[in-house]
């Protein structure tokens, strides 16, 4: 099967400062792979690349088997229709309402009546379990939880098969995270799209990933699935998942793993 | 999983189709992709296909020759049945998850209530309320600051000292470019158009009388105090806005400081001494203009138009202009920062903010000056 994502040979520079050095990375349809790394490790900016966001200084990133540099406006515009993106923040338009904000995307396709996209937004309210009275609510009077899943209704409106979360949980309260998390999980279980996230928060890695990519020295140092991440031999990979929040986190996963003795 | 089939065999445009059943009655049979890509470029000819059949056939349906599903076109399916699944109905197992989850939104959002005939009377009470509001605000801003002048004069160690000066310095010492350009330009244009006029009558001389009374009294502080105002007015209500967006003004009060004193009263000032230094740098220099322009129209040369100057236009209408000034900053500093502490955090209410205030504040700067005109209309005005 193609890859969904692959990276090859990627650099990126901030000047001098070298943040990825031929980094290579591919990943398979219905995965579910997180990114981990210490802070300046370039989580963040790799996955803004793979956005097309931000373009590296050398290599290529390839979505769906396509170059995302160098590809035409058209291709470009159709490739973006397949993936979905949720933001650290939700990144709501301010000026529309729950429902124009999830209406958008479909409305830019301009293919359907007013009546199918409100029937749409609705049953995309309902799949993340936000209440239809809020449709015609502003942004800016939701709570942080609620924004979070409105935006993922509005990730997931075009029916995509790739999925980037960017931090999914971060400022949520403990409870709601873990709602989120289990709403994220029902959803690509249901759906089965390709999820790739940058976390800081274990519990949420430790739930939902199959693979985590370590990030560290400009590279990634390991790439495999969690019963290995802990095993490896790097000070921050021992110190991330070793420490005491992430054998807390471990030992309250699915299938609590064998832990090497440190 | 819509992957796994799509490598079996290519995947198919939409169709309709009809097959006969067993025991003989017509069955509506789909199948190819009905998912978002394939159904982006059709969907309308699609969904009026779809309800002729369900009309036409009835309700039994054959969707075990679909490749693909999704949200979309599941619902799309749906609408055409009317919003409820039919009674014969052959669905791949692996598709049943679109339509249960539809059959879930079965109760549709009821749409906007019933149309409001009081309206317009509505949106006027509405509006003079708002301005009411607005009115009583400003007030309240400038008793708060009268208060916080007050405070800062009993302690002046305690006063913004550094913020007025980094005011004057964006406010005023920016500002010596642009309203150069706009004064010496609006000086000569003037000239120009009086000098036609003047020579007419053989009254050229009488040019150091319009320009000078007409620049320092009126022209200099009007367009300054438009310039200022679009250009800082703006700035500073945006500055005010982002700052309650980032929660930086209430981060400022739970420090126990009062962003009256921190952030309006420096504005205030600063724009109370920039604003008159301002226009006797614009006056003087549109003045350059218009003697410059009326040398060469009308043969007055530069010095002679400055030596008349003094004969021209009495003293206490520069003194008139420059209490324009503080009159003007002191204006359009306050809408500014009333505006500024009106917007609430979303970037639409940034956007309207920063307008109104521009547009306040210009309008507010005209009706001042009238009101100046008017208490002043026997002053520094010599009869020939």
């Amino acid at each position: 099967m193609t890859p969904v994502i692959e990276v090859e040979g990627l650099w990126t520079m901030f000047g001098d400062h070298v943040v990825h050095r031929d980094l290579t990375l591919g990943v398979a349809p219905g995965e579910v792979i997180s990114l981990v790394g210490g802070s300046g490790s370039g989580k963040t900016t790799l996955l803004r690349q793979m956005m097309g966001l931000e373009h590296p200084a050398r290599g290529t990133v390839k979505i769906f088997g396509i170059s995302l540099y160098g590809a035409s406006a058209e291709t470009l515009r159709k490739i973006r229709k397949r993936w979905g993106v949720l933001f650290q923040q939700g990144a709501l338009y301010s000026a529309l309402s729950v429902h124009d904000n999830i209406a958008l995307p479909l409305r830019e396709l301009r293919a359907f009546d007013e009546n199918f996209i409100r029937d749409m937004v609705m049953l995309k309210l309902d799949m993340v379990d936000i209440e239809r009275r809020h449709a015609g609510k502003m942004p800016a009077d939701l709570s942080g939880g609620m924004v979070k899943r409105i935006a993922l209704a509005r990730a997931l409106v075009l029916e995509p098969e790739l999925l980037f979360l960017d931090e999914p949980t971060a400022g949520l309260d403990p409870d709601r995270s873990e709602s989120f998390v289990k709403l994220i999980q029902e959803l690509h279980g249901k759906l089965g799209f390709t999820v790739v996230m940058v976390t800081h928060d274990l519990d949420t890695l430790v739930s939902l990933s199959d693979k985590i990519a370590v990030l560290a020295e400009q590279r990634v140092i390991f790439y495999g699935p969690l019963e290995q991440v802990v095993k490896v031999d790097h000070p921050f990979a021992r110190n991330f998942f070793l420490g005491e929040r992430g054998l807390r986190a471990l030992s309250a996963a699915r299938e609590p793993l064998v832990l090497p003795v440190v | 999983m819509a992957m796994s089939e799509a490598q079996q065999r290519p995947v198919r445009d939409p169709e309709i189709g009809a097959a006969t059943a067993p025991d003989g009655t017509r069955i509506v049979r789909l199948s190819g992709a009905w998912d978002i890509r394939a159904l982006e470029s059709r969907a309308r000819t699609l969904a009026q296909a779809l309800q002729k059949c369900a009309r036409e056939t009835g309700m039994r349906w054959d969707l075990s020759e679909v490749q693909r599903l999704d949200h979309i076109g599941a619902l799309l399916i749906w609408r055409a049945w009317s919003q409820r699944r039919p009674a014969t109905i052959m669905l791949n197992p692996e598709h049943e998850i679109f339509f249960s989850n539809i059959d879930g939104t079965g109760a549709r959002w009821t749409g906007p209530g019933p149309i409001d005939l009081l309206a317009s009377l509505r949106f006027l009470g509405v509006k003079s309320a708002a301005l009411l509001f607005h009115v009583v605000e400003a007030i309240q801003l400038l008793g708060q600051m009268l208060l916080d002048t007050a405070e800062m004069l009993r302690h002046p160690s305690r006063g913004p000292w550094r913020e007025i000066s980094a005011g004057i310095y964006r406010i005023g010492t920016q500002a010596l470019g642009i309203t150069a350009t706009v004064g010496f330009l609006i000086g000569v244009v003037l000239s120009y158009l009086s000098a036609e006029q003047l020579r007419t009558f053989g009254a050229g001389v009488l040019i150091v009388n319009i320009l000078g009374i007409g620049i320092i009294r009126e022209l200099g502080p009007v367009i300054c105090a438009v310039l200022v105002a679009g250009r800082s007015g703006s700035a500073i209500t945006a500055q005010l806005g982002v700052m309650r967006v980032t929660e930086e003004l209430d981060a400022l009060a739970v420090m126990g400081i009062p962003y009256t004193v921190r952030l309006v009263l420096p504005k205030v000032i600063a724009l109370a001494i920039a604003l008159p230094l301002l226009i006797l740098w614009t006056s003087g220099i549109a003045l350059f203009g218009g003697a410059l322009s009326a040398s060469f129209e009308l043969g007055i040369g530069v010095h002679q138009f400055m030596i008349g100057l003094p004969a021209a236009v009495p003293t206490v209408n520069l003194w008139l202009g420059i209490g324009k000034g503080v009159v003007f900053g002191i204006l359009i500093a306050l809408v500014a920062c009333h505006f500024g502490l009106r917007i609430k955090p979303n970037t639409e209410s940034l956007g309207i903010g920063t307008t109104d205030s521009v547009v306040t504040s210009i309008t507010v700067v005209i009706i001042a000056d009238a009101v100046f005109a008017v208490l002043f209309n026997n002053v520094g005005i010599a009869i020939l």
